[in-house]
């Protein structure tokens, strides 16, 4: 299980993230539990034991990364955003059985009706991206919430760039 | 239901209103008509609630319209049942009333009253207008509205638009776990109905023309897509198959058409679809985002947002053609363009250096004019009579936001909330009711 060793770094702004179950740092999805993690030490890799059922949606936020992010009013996956759906595409190879609905997200510094495209544009691109990496296209569908669903609620260019994401959940 | 009233008009010497009582609206700043509304003349003890009712309520309605100053009516001289049988004007001028509204209640059969309701311009002593109403239970309120909008006409020569009702989307709930709810009421707040139970999120109503049906977006089922909702049924039914994510609906004008956009495959393109046949037919071809369209009056062009150039502006395209026409040229991005029922303007929403404004443009573009602005405003609708404008606003509140609902006229400076039992977004206008 390659992706069970994969490397958690634990970032010094790791507590404010707590509350919303992830933080970026340089590109770096970190995400956690709370429980599931132990802390590391100096940025090294950890052979973290986890609590998520291989194949679940937890094992895919634990040790895969369910999300990426967008710049703004983009649509446009950057380099972090590619690394962390090659490991999804190597882990939707793993589970065949899954199917998987993307949900493209904008942050609230657009118009509703707007927005809702723009998280149809977003869902797609990741949806497109996992497709040529060979995950079959039936088994991802996509929905976008335009700005209806943010997960951080500050109106600060932090929050924003949170809330501008693409999410993969298991069916 | 709602059409159960009778009007006659009582004796009619309307030779328009005197000069000096009518108001321009289109200037600047107005300075509002001083109007005293007694206390209706109750001719038995059960009106005495309705005699003090219907006058609170039209007065409320003209006084927010920002054209019309109440006066204290501790000052007034002349009772309410001799002002209704013979005003005596004098006393009424002394008090600074240029305009005064007098009423008579009488009872009917089967728990009925006739208001017997009369305009006067103080000054010239003349009647400008009078008309019967035949008040119950159910369409007091109306009543008042109806009355309000006739001194709005008769003293601006507009039309009103009190006799109207909002559907918005109730809101409640932290930013996370925010409920919405399909909701609608009059436009002074009364009668306030949730029409969905929260369980979808729901998005963006309009009102069709005859205000039967509402359009909207929900969630239903996981799948986001334009629902149609029958008001005197409560039946909510899905509008056309579509392969993808259907958002941004608006009536025709002739209420045959629901016209909408259509995301697949990462495109949004806008298609019209005939609501007798369900046939849909696709408006826009282009590679961009092309979204909230809005038809002009006439129903022979649709105004819309796309960011084919780029960003976020306004276009205008022929209903049967494709040549879109860009409009808005200036700095910033242009969002939901909503085209005023008479036709003249084009109020948006627009976004420059991180803030939000509500404007008004000509279909040409010319002429742009922004009237408010705020950290978040959004989504404006027109009033019936094209002067003034609701929408809603969003203030951050640390981890939360209040939404709610505001209207302003078309000069900016008079801008008032619309009440709402907790917050308020998307607000639609209905059309003025039909009689």
């Amino acid at each position: 299980m390659p992706y069970r060793i994969l490397m958690i770094i634990v970032l010094a702004v790791f507590v404010t993230a707590c509350s919303n179950k992830e933080s970026m740092d340089e590109g770096v999805v970190v995400t956690s539990d709370r429980e599931g993690i132990s802390m590391g030490v100096d940025g090294t890799g950890y052979d973290v034991t986890s609590s998520a059922l291989p194949g679940s949606q937890e094992d895919l936020v634990e040790n895969v990364g369910d999300r990426v992010f967008f710049a703004y009013d983009s649509y446009n996956l950057s380099d972090e955003a590619r690394s962390v759906l090659d490991r999804q595409a190597q882990w939707l190879g793993q589970y065949q059985s899954l199917y998987i609905t993307i949900e493209g997200h904008a942050d609230e510094r657009g118009t509703r009706e707007y927005n809702l495209a723009l998280g149809e544009r977003r869902a797609n691109a990741v949806r497109s991206y996992l497709v040529a990496l060979g995950v079959e296209a039936h088994r991802l569908s996509v929905v976008s919430y335009g700005k209806e669903r943010p997960v951080v609620f500050d109106n600060d260019s932090s929050a924003w760039s949170q809330n501008r994401r693409g999410v993969t959940t298991i069916n | 239901m709602r059409h159960i009233f009778i009007a006659i008009l009582l004796f009619v010497f309307t030779s328009s209103a005197h000069a000096q009582m009518r108001l321009d609206i289109t200037k600047g700043t107005v300075e509002p008509i001083s109007i005293a509304i007694p206390e209706f003349a109750a001719t038995t003890p059960a009106q005495r609630k309705l005699a003090r009712d219907l006058p609170d309520i039209i007065s409320k309605d003209l006084i927010s319209s920002g054209l019309f100053r109440k006066i204290d009516p501790n000052s007034y001289i002349q009772d309410p049942v001799s002002t209704a049988t013979k005003p005596r004007f004098s006393e009424w001028r002394s008090i600074d009333a240029k305009a005064l509204v007098s009423a008579k209640l009488v009872a009917e059969g089967q728990g009925n009253t006739r208001v017997e309701y009369r305009l006067w311009d103080v000054f010239s002593q003349r009647q400008l207008n009078g008309m019967v109403y035949v008040a119950n239970d159910g369409n007091w309120r109306r009543i008042a509205h109806l009355i309000a909008d006739d001194i709005y006409k008769r003293m601006t020569g507009e039309n009103g638009y009190f006799d109207s009702r909002i559907v918005y989307i109730a809101e409640s709930g932290t930013m996370g776990q925010r409920v919405k709810r399909l909701a609608i009421m009059d436009f002074d707040g009364a009668n306030h109905k949730y029409l969905t139970n929260g369980r979808d999120l729901v998005l963006t109503p309009r009102f069709s023309p005859n205000e039967q049906m509402i359009a909207y977006m929900s969630y239903k089922g996981g799948k986001p897509r334009v629902y149609l909702y029958n008001l005197e049924s409560g039946q909510q039914t899905i509008l056309g198959d579509f392969p993808g994510m259907t958002f941004s609906p608006r009536f025709s004008p002739s209420g045959k058409h629901v016209i909408m956009s259509l995301a697949k495959n990462g495109n949004t393109d806008i298609y019209e679809l005939e609501l007798n046949t369900r046939r849909a037919r696709q408006i826009t071809f282009n590679s961009g985002i092309d979204t909230s369209p809005s038809y002009s009056p006439d129903g022979s062009r649709i105004v819309f947002e796309s960011d084919r150039g780029g960003s976020q502006q306004l276009y205008v395209v022929d209903t049967h053609g494709d040549k879109a026409k860009r409009i808005s040229f200036g700095k910033g991005r242009y969002a939901n363009p909503v085209w005023s029922p008479r036709g003249d303007i084009i109020a948006f929403t627009k976004m420059q250096k991180g803030k939000f404004y509500i404007g008004v443009m000509k279909p040409d573009g010319s002429g742009e004019r922004l009237i408010t602005t705020a950290y978040h405003v959004e989504g404006p609708t027109w009033a019936p009579n094209g002067r003034y404008l609701a929408y809603f606003k969003e203030v951050p509140q640390g981890k939360r936001r209040s939404a709610k609902l505001y209207a302003i006229d078309l000069t900016g400076y008079n801008e008032w909330p619309l009440k709402t039992p907790k917050d308020g977004s998307d607000p639609a206008w209905s059309p003025l009711h039909e009689e």
